[in-house]
């Protein structure tokens, strides 16, 4: 075994500290030189330009180089390669891989063959372990501590992996979740039963407008019209779960918005202006995390 | 029929007994008795206080590899079985899923790695009340006992 980070259940509570704790160093100071001659792969098998651009700027801001390719049509994969022979080759060439997949597992399979670390980058619905760690790393930022905080999750509670990933993640910290999502989208039940094991108490909704004033953070996600199989409900539930300013009104002071983005329509372009809206500091906290990601990952102290 | 008389019939070999009716034939394919060229007795549809109807097998002169137990265990995982030696029951095996099971079923997700390249499987076993499901390692997607199909080798 290896030091790859495949999903976020891999880490414990202290090295998921240690990961936030070496982020705000980076956030300090994210020009350095400490990848220097190091050289990282980044495959993406399935476009992903935010994601891919997050990792790249943080190996070349520590001075590494990267290799890759963003989209597998210009892989080998396209002639049949197995990801097998594909991690293989790769490993022969770079010190870490990162790897977006759309099947679920590709990056655990990757972690268990490859030679050198394999960061996950999203295996299909299932992990995304750095979205998951900036997430956190907003909401230490944004509320000055991870323990005892009211999380409010909308929208796709369902196939959303960023959701799954952030409750699993906060049940170390003595959260008490609201989760509001159409009836399709619904938390599944594996996740009901992931809370009542942990003693972690949790409420439902499937109305946007329902209350969520007593919450610390909203973390947004977008209704995908794919998950609908009758479209009419889909039109139905776009507009009820789209946020407006004034929804903000009554919340209280420290409530911060997060969302993964993209965002299509369910944060409505009123919101930026709010100070509430917290999305795009979100999205560059990522290139933080990212660097003490693969700085763990590679076994590169901070200070070097 | 008296369970006494059946057993007592074997010489040498493995009673699988209790196996649902309606898995009797799935026990047959995973032991691939179609090929068993030794004596060999496949009933179903005997009654049986406890399950209403039953299937039981018989075989002589063959003892369970650790795998075949395992592949019993997820479709029928209240069958009995009962090893014959000289005609007596020398050792009565209760069906216990390990804590892994590997290489022995698909995953249920058809967007898993596993179902896509050529990647044995490996399932974590997870024993909730009376209830058992099989989260994946890969996907760490779980199957409900009941969604269960075994790979076919």
């Amino acid at each position: 075994m290896n030091n790859s980070l495949v999903s976020i259940t891999d880490y414990s509570k202290e090295e998921i500290l240690s990961i936030l704790d070496s982020a705000r160093d980076f956030e300090a100071n994210p020009n350095r030189k400490s990848l220097d001659g190091k050289v990282v792969a980044t495959l993406f098998f399935e476009p992903s330009t935010r994601t891919r651009l997050s990792f790249e700027t943080a190996v070349i801001r520590l001075g590494g180089k990267v290799i890759g390719f963003s989209d597998a049509a210009t892989s080998s994969a396209s002639k049949g390669e197995t990801l097998n022979d594909t991690i293989h080759m790769v490993s022969c060439y770079a010190d870490a891989i990162v790897m977006r997949h759309p099947l679920e597992g590709a990056a655990r399979y990757a972690s268990e063959i490859s030679p050198v670390p394999v960061v996950n980058a999203g295996d299909g619905a299932n992990q995304h372990p750095s979205q998951t760690l900036l997430d956190l790393y907003s909401i230490l930022k944004t509320q000055g501590t991870l323990e005892n905080l009211k999380i409010c999750m909308v929208g796709d509670l369902k196939y959303g992996r960023t959701v799954h990933s952030l409750i699993q993640a906060m049940s170390h910290f003595t959260p008490t979740f609201k989760f509001i999502a159409p009836d399709e989208l619904k938390i599944p039940e594996e996740y009901r039963i992931f809370c009542r094991k942990k003693n972690i108490p949790f409420t439902e909704s499937n109305e946007l407008n329902d209350n969520f004033n007593d919450a610390d953070i909203l973390y947004m996600t977008r209704v995908q019209k794919e998950r609908f199989q009758d479209l009419m409900e889909y039109e139905r539930v776009k507009n009820v779960y789209t946020l407006q300013n004034e929804m903000l009104e009554n919340t209280k002071p420290n409530l911060r918005v997060l969302h993964p983005l993209p965002r299509v329509n369910e944060i409505s372009m009123d919101v930026d202006k709010n100070e509430k809206a917290y999305y795009f500091q979100q999205a560059q906290n990522g290139l933080y995390v990212r660097q003490a990601i693969l700085s763990k990952v590679l076994n590169i102290a901070n200070n070097e | 029929m008296e369970k006494e008389l059946k057993v007592a019939a074997l010489r040498n070999g493995t009673v699988i007994d209790h196996i649902p009716a309606d898995k009797l034939f799935q026990v047959v394919s995973i032991l691939r008795l179609k090929y068993y060229d030794h004596p060999l007795t496949i009933g179903n549809n005997f009654d049986s206080k406890k399950m209403g109807v039953k299937g039981i097998i018989k075989i002589s002169d063959r003892f369970l590899a650790e795998d075949e137990t395992s592949k019993i265990a997820l479709i029928a995982p209240n069958a009995k079985i009962n090893i014959i030696k000289e005609y007596q029951v020398i050792e009565k095996r209760a069906l216990v899923l390990g804590e892994e099971i590997h290489d022995v079923m698909h995953c249920a997700n058809p967007v898993c790695i596993t179902n896509h390249q050529p990647i044995p499987t490996k399932f974590f076993v997870i024993k909730d009340e009376d209830k058992v499901r099989l989260k994946c390692q890969y996907c760490e997607r779980e199957v409900a006992q009941d969604e269960i199909k075994l790979k076919k080798k």
